[in-house]
């Protein structure tokens, strides 16, 4: 096969290519950035959601966890704890919360542990309101099932 | 070693090694603590563990794609380097960064790490591979340029090829695409997008350049096949790279809020992946097949082969498994996300690097036929036992993934996260056997520098 390309044929089609690809990546980039909002109900984003956001990354939660499918796998996905742990209730996911928080580490031999990361009351419901958020967001219906 | 400039690559090889040393053992740790969750806890958690594994990845095979670099840029321009001597300042200067970032992971908590590194002035940090801090990102893009600095003025004033062209754009890619580390939006989800375009456009699209320039470069040296014909491999190869992998992002934004039609041009777009990669096997097999000359140096051939076939098996086909739209609805975000991970890490980028010390190293240790038989048949067992361990540890994740997605995704019977990884332990402790096989590989490579040389008759 490669007998019958030419290195200047090889060399058009990667800058050709190359480009051409560019060009439609840059042209969707736009289009996504501008669905973006909306598709995640950007309105909803309160100081509370993006306050929980901070101390998602502070405290480096990806790091065990994933969150709307991304990040490490030693823990379990948190896109949709909101529906799983607070039976999409937003009261009962908040008390579920502060009692999970201030729980960790559970002290089961060999289970894997969370640290306690000494959050105030008012932080761990930024993170619920965070997670709450983050539950909404439309994700073309992944997760497939309530345990994530 | 035709040109002195080029004895700058030693000391980035030798660190490159002791970092994925680290990265390894990290591994391991992480391993037993995936079985016994009470393991090195409280006093490194797993998410520490883990960006200690990852980021001792990521800057390992920055200092190796560094230390390929600076060997290959001057036989290749027909020049001395342009400042040996600015490349000797980045290299300390990167060596203390990486160990301060390493040692604040370690020793301080996460949370006060990013207070006391500025993080509140411009939020970077606690997103997954670039956890850094502030200040150690900076550090990233100084040392990027000044290398960038390095390697473009010596191009300029020297022969230019095909492959310094290459290697240019891509390391010009690198460099740009890490700009957008520093840009971290408050809505999650457009955070997530344009994490991508650093972390998917470095792995597969700009890093594979550096690949392909690399490949070629030792395929030339080693084989003796005309450079013309080189030449060609390379551009078809890279051509398929930017056809397919720059699109190809498209896949991680399948279901992480981004719109419908990426379910559709992601799919598509890496469906064609493992082409460049094919690609890649043909070239080594056919440069070794059409050799002009036998050179004495047997290992750098077979870590060519090596990395074109592992590449292929890890980024290719462990990739393909669950690209497509439909399926990753069940895989995203589980354990066949990391074994993918593993096997293309290693079979792509760590096995070229592996191929250019084994190619660089002997003739910068004064060698220029290649290490004494002794040393080659050694290193041939270590890349056995690293190889066969790599795709023992990818298949045992392959298979907790499995298990994950039947026990919490498929059926009427559904069982919870952490149930599902109770079950899934004694894979994991299969896992973590292959790791042990992995890190005795690396031992035995290490020795293989220690093999004495038979002396001159």
């Amino acid at each position: 096969m490669t007998e019958r390309i030419t290195k200047s044929m090889a060399k058009n089609i990667y800058y050709g290519g190359g480009t051409f690809a560019l060009l439609i990546f840059i042209a969707l980039t736009f289009d996504t950035v501008h669905q973006i909002p909306k598709r995640s109900n950007q309105q909803n984003m309160t100081e509370s959601v993006v306050a929980g956001k901070k101390l998602w990354e502070k405290n480096d939660c990806v790091g065990c966890h994933t969150i709307v499918g991304e990040g490490a796998y030693y823990a379990p996905e948190l896109m949709n704890v909101f529906q799983r742990r607070g039976a999409s209730d937003e009261t009962t996911f908040k008390a579920y919360m502060q009692g999970w928080m201030a729980a960790q580490p559970l002290s089961t031999p060999n289970r894997r542990k969370m640290p306690q990361f000494h959050l105030t009351p008012a932080e761990v419901d930024n993170l619920s309101d965070f997670l709450i958020w983050t539950s909404k967001i439309n994700a073309n219906e992944w997760p497939p099932t309530i345990e994530g | 070693m035709k040109y002195t400039s080029q004895a700058v690559a030693k000391p980035y090889f030798i660190f490159a090694l002791i970092l994925l040393a680290g990265e390894i053992i990290f591994g391991l740790l992480m391993g037993i603590q995936y079985i016994w969750g009470d393991f090195l806890f409280p006093l490194i958690p797993f998410n520490v563990l883990r960006m200690v594994h990852t980021n001792l990845l990521i800057v390992l095979l920055l200092f190796g794609f560094m230390g390929a670099t600076y060997y290959l840029v001057p036989e290749e321009t027909e020049t001395e380097l342009w400042s040996p001597k600015l490349a000797m300042i980045t290299f300390w200067v990167f060596v203390v960064a990486g160990v301060l970032t390493i040692l604040g992971y370690l020793f301080v908590p996460y949370a006060q790490l990013t207070e006391l590194t500025f993080n509140n002035l411009l939020p970077t940090m606690g997103r997954e591979f670039l956890e850094q801090p502030l200040p150690t990102k900076v550090g990233i893009v100084l040392v990027v340029l000044s290398y960038l600095l390095n390697v473009t003025m010596t191009v300029i004033k020297g022969r230019k090829t095909v492959i310094t062209t290459v290697l240019l754009t891509g390391l010009l890619g690198l460099a740009v695409f890490f700009l957008f580390a520093f840009y971290v939006p408050d809505n999650l989800i457009m955070d997530k997008f344009f994490w991508w375009f650093t972390v998917h456009l470095w792995v597969e699209a700009t890093w594979e350049l550096i690949l392909g320039a690399i490949l070629a470069f030792v395929l030339i040296k080693v084989t003796g096949v005309d450079r013309e014909h080189i030449d060609k491999w390379l551009y078809l190869i890279i051509a398929m790279t930017m056809v397919s992998g720059i699109l190809g992002t498209g896949h991680h934004f399948f279901y992480m809020g981004a719109p419908e039609y990426w379910l559709w041009i992601g799919s598509i777009s890496s469906a064609v992946e493992p082409l460049p990669f094919l690609l890649m096997i043909l070239f080594a097999f056919t440069m070794s097949r059409e050799r002009k000359i036998k050179h004495d140096n047997e290992m750098a051939l077979t870590w060519a082969k090596g990395t074109a076939v592992m590449g292929f098996l890890g980024a290719g086909v462990w990739g393909f498994f669950h690209t497509l739209a439909p399926v990753n609805m069940y895989t995203h975000g589980t354990q066949l996300t990391a074994a993918h991970g593993h096997l293309s890490f290693y079979g792509a980028y760590v096995m070229i690097i592996f191929t250019m010390i084994s190619y660089a190293m002997p003739i910068l240790r004064g060698r220029p036929h290649g290490n004494c038989a002794k040393a080659q048949k050694v290193e041939l067992v270590s890349f056995w036992m690293m190889n066969i361990g790599m795709l023992g540890l990818t298949l045992a994740l392959s298979a907790a993934g499995v298990v994950q997605i039947m026990d919490q995704r498929v059926g009427t019977h559904l069982i919870g996260f952490m149930e599902s990884q109770e079950s899934i332990n004694g894979i994991y402790m299969v896992r973590a056997a292959f790791g042990v096989l992995v890190f005795t590989g690396l031992l035995t490579y290490f020795y293989s520098f220690f093999v004495k040389e038979p002396a001159k008759a």
